[in-house]
């Protein structure tokens, strides 16, 4: 059994090291390229949202390099995620690929699945060995967000930007290279000490914007066109709502009752949106409440093309830009997206928040 | 003698250039139609602020548009702004007291909200071209008048013909089906500005609190058709700055004097650059699957820039 599973920002690099402990061969899917892109939008209903696209892309990419068995979770949450599973499992099989699919559905939608799903996971590793590796995963995810924050961190500050990048896409190339967890530790420590090597300019004050939005779109840099690498060479830290880090606190680690983090935004969220109206829509609004509350400048809501929870969040985000006079900018992302316009609207934004910023000083002062 | 300041605006249909003087007003200007090959236009206007002009009294440079990098690499630019903020700071300067700005081009339209001198919230258009002024000049075409009179024949109609102006392609068939009806010419003239201003306002200017004083501009703002209907549509009046046409390059050449204040010197590397080569090269790097499309300008034999790929092992 050859493990493979989508893209979904820097997952994979733990992902990988947790099925390998396993004692699983795992294929991890090529980076997201152009060519990724256009198999999917290939194979994809048109109208569908984009992650559905890309990942039907990393399917086909990874059954190219070998893989045989897909593993993906599933969601009955009501956004179209939770047709992912099926809808994929069908196209991959009409395309002529005869692959396994593992769907991870909460056990809710059933014991008996949920039990024989984990038991192909679990394979011939001990519950022991099993748990442990679950743990381990959760430190390995946390390692890779906290060296993506740091990178953004750094880079808000560096002089020379670039750097921070090379060091970063050094690491993600030699990420895949690793086996298990301790080269995997060993190369997010050794990359940890070079970028806090990199040198900086203590006097930059950097603005402070939150990534909002859609949880894939935040997190996988080839589909919100790098926003973090761009914003942070625009001397921006940037710091992102959702990470895989926090959605594992909120839905596995802290479950039934949800993370403190997440139970703070809905509350935030509470005067906009009582219910939940489907994917992430009122942690969006929520969000952008937190990123007001703890002093961040201002918050870009990120989402695919047509998708319908974000849609409900940016509409009751007008009103909360209004009420707390706080800049907020909403950016659709789809595979028709122009870099250009992208890049302009990133820097008009950063432009109004720092003029507003020094335009509130001077009533002030 | 007056130190000059050079702003450029690189459009996808024109490119602007201006000059202006300490007292940021307009010495010069120019309207040229990029063609698509923007480094021959920045050449042809350069060589001809250099006939103008003789000697180079220019002091400070700064580019906007979509072409603002490839223009900041052949000229030497101070300052590279972004579309908005270059219109809003030509607009301030204009009217200090101005509260919104809609500025329509050839391929793009903003709306552009201020409150105290400070831009607080703005917008563009995405993908739909529908309402721009290659829609408009399209039209023209097709109506057999001169895109300088259209404006002219919407005001003479006192009777609308309602066009649908969701999108470009069915405003065209709407459109012919009306002419087929017997219509005449300049009532569907008014309905099609109509038709573009609706389109405006639930598109680019949706949720956007517009209020006077407002400001026109772009492009599009030379038709009197549109600035009538914006007037209708809003009950305000409509602001028409003098250089509507040019003021993305205004306020580049304003931001771009700044800036050379500031840091004592300015990048500009002459007005000879009108005399030297320029070449393009693009090719795909191969490196990895993103199959960067690289671009690669060359002044002479020297290599200006690269740029392109994602990873930054071509651009310098």
């Amino acid at each position: 059994m050859k493990i493979t599973f989508p893209h979904l920002g820097n997952v994979y690099i733990a992902g990988k090291a947790f099925l390998e402990e396993l004692g699983h061969e795992v294929v991890p899917p090529p980076t997201c390229s152009r060519r990724t892109l256009e198999i999917g939008i290939k194979n994809s209903p048109e109208m569908m949202c984009l992650p559905f696209k890309v990942f039907i892309g990393n399917y086909i990419e990874s059954i190219e390099k070998g893989a045989d068995t897909i593993l993906i979770t599933g969601s009955c949450g009501p956004c179209r995620f939770g047709l992912y599973s099926l809808m994929q499992r069908d196209i991959i099989r009409n395309m002529g690929y005869d692959v396994n699919f593992i769907v991870l559905d909460s056990f809710k939608e059933g014991f008996k699945d949920f039990k024989d799903n984990i038991a192909k996971i679990i394979g011939s590793a001990s519950l022991v060995k099993f748990t442990k590796s679950v743990k381990l995963a959760m430190k390995l995810i946390k390692m890779t967000d906290d060296l993506t924050q740091l990178s953004n961190e750094v880079r808000a500050y560096a002089i020379n930007k670039k750097e921070v990048n090379m060091i970063m896409d050094k690491f993600y190339e030699k990420a895949v290279l690793t086996y298990g967890a301790k080269e995997l530790i060993d190369l997010i420590k050794s990359i940890e000490e070079e970028l806090r090597n990199v040198k900086i300019d203590k006097y930059i004050k950097p603005l402070k914007i939150g990534i909002i939005g859609e949880i894939y779109t935040i997190i996988e840099p080839f589909v919100n066109q790098e926003v973090e690498r761009k914003l942070g060479e625009l001397n921006v830290l940037v710091d992102k709502s959702l990470t895989p880090t926090k959605w594992f606190d909120h839905h596995v680690l802290s479950y039934p009752f949800g993370s403190k983090y997440e139970n703070t935004k809905f509350k935030l969220a509470k005067p906009y949106i009582e219910d939940m109206v489907g994917g992430h829509g009122r942690e969006t609004v929520g969000s952008a409440i937190y990123y007001k509350n703890i002093g961040y400048d201002g918050v870009i809501q990120i989402l695919p093309l047509n998708c319908m929870p974000e849609i409900v969040a940016k509409s009751v985000l007008k009103s909360v830009a209004r009420d707390l006079n706080f800049p907020i900018m909403t950016l659709v992302v789809d595979e028709m997206t122009g870099e250009a316009g992208f890049n302009t609207r990133l820097e008009a934004f950063t432009d109004l928040i720092s003029k507003r910023k020094e335009g509130s000083r001077i009533k002030i002062g | 003698m007056d130190n000059f300041y050079l702003g450029i605006d690189v459009g996808s249909v024109s490119t602007n250039i201006v000059l202006i003087d300490e007292k940021n007003e307009l010495i010069y200007k120019k309207y040229l139609r990029t063609q698509g090959k923007p480094i021959d236009i920045i050449k042809v206007g350069i060589e001809e602020v250099a006939n103008k002009f003789g000697e180079n009294r220019i002091q400070g440079v700064g580019t906007t548009g979509s072409g603002r990098h490839l223009a900041s690499i052949i000229l030497g630019a101070d300052e590279v702004k972004n579309e908005i903020t270059s219109h809003a700071v030509a607009s301030l300067n204009v009217r200090p007291d101005v509260k919104t700005i809609i500025e329509i081009g050839g391929q793009d339209s903003k709306i552009i909200i201020i409150r105290d001198g400070i831009v607080v919230d703005f917008a563009m258009n995405t993908v739909c071209a529908a309402g721009t002024g290659s829609f408009l000049d399209r039209q023209a075409l097709r109506l057999g008048v001169d895109i300088s009179e259209f404006g002219d024949l919407a005001l003479m109609s006192d009777n609308t013909v309602r066009i649908a102006g969701r999108c470009a392609v069915f405003a065209e068939s709407d459109m012919i089906h009306k002419q087929q009806l017997g219509h005449n010419q300049k009532d569907i003239i008014k309905g099609l500005c109509q038709a573009l201003v609706r389109n405006y306002l639930s598109n680019v200017g949706k949720g956007k609190d517009i209020k006077p004083p407002i400001m026109f501009q772009g492009g599009v703002a030379a038709n009197k058709g549109i600035r009538k209907a914006f007037e209708n549509e809003l009950g305000e009046e409509i602001i028409v700055p003098e250089n509507f046409d040019v003021m993305g390059a205004i306020g580049a050449a304003i931001l771009g004097k700044e800036k050379s204040k500031s840091q004592g010197y300015t990048n500009f590397k002459g007005l000879d650059i009108y005399k030297k080569d320029y070449n393009v090269k693009g090719f795909e790097c191969e490196g990895c699957s993103n199959l960067c499309e690289v671009l690669e300008i060359k002044e002479n034999e020297n290599t200006l820039a690269r740029y392109g790929d994602k990873c930054g092992k071509w651009s310098f």
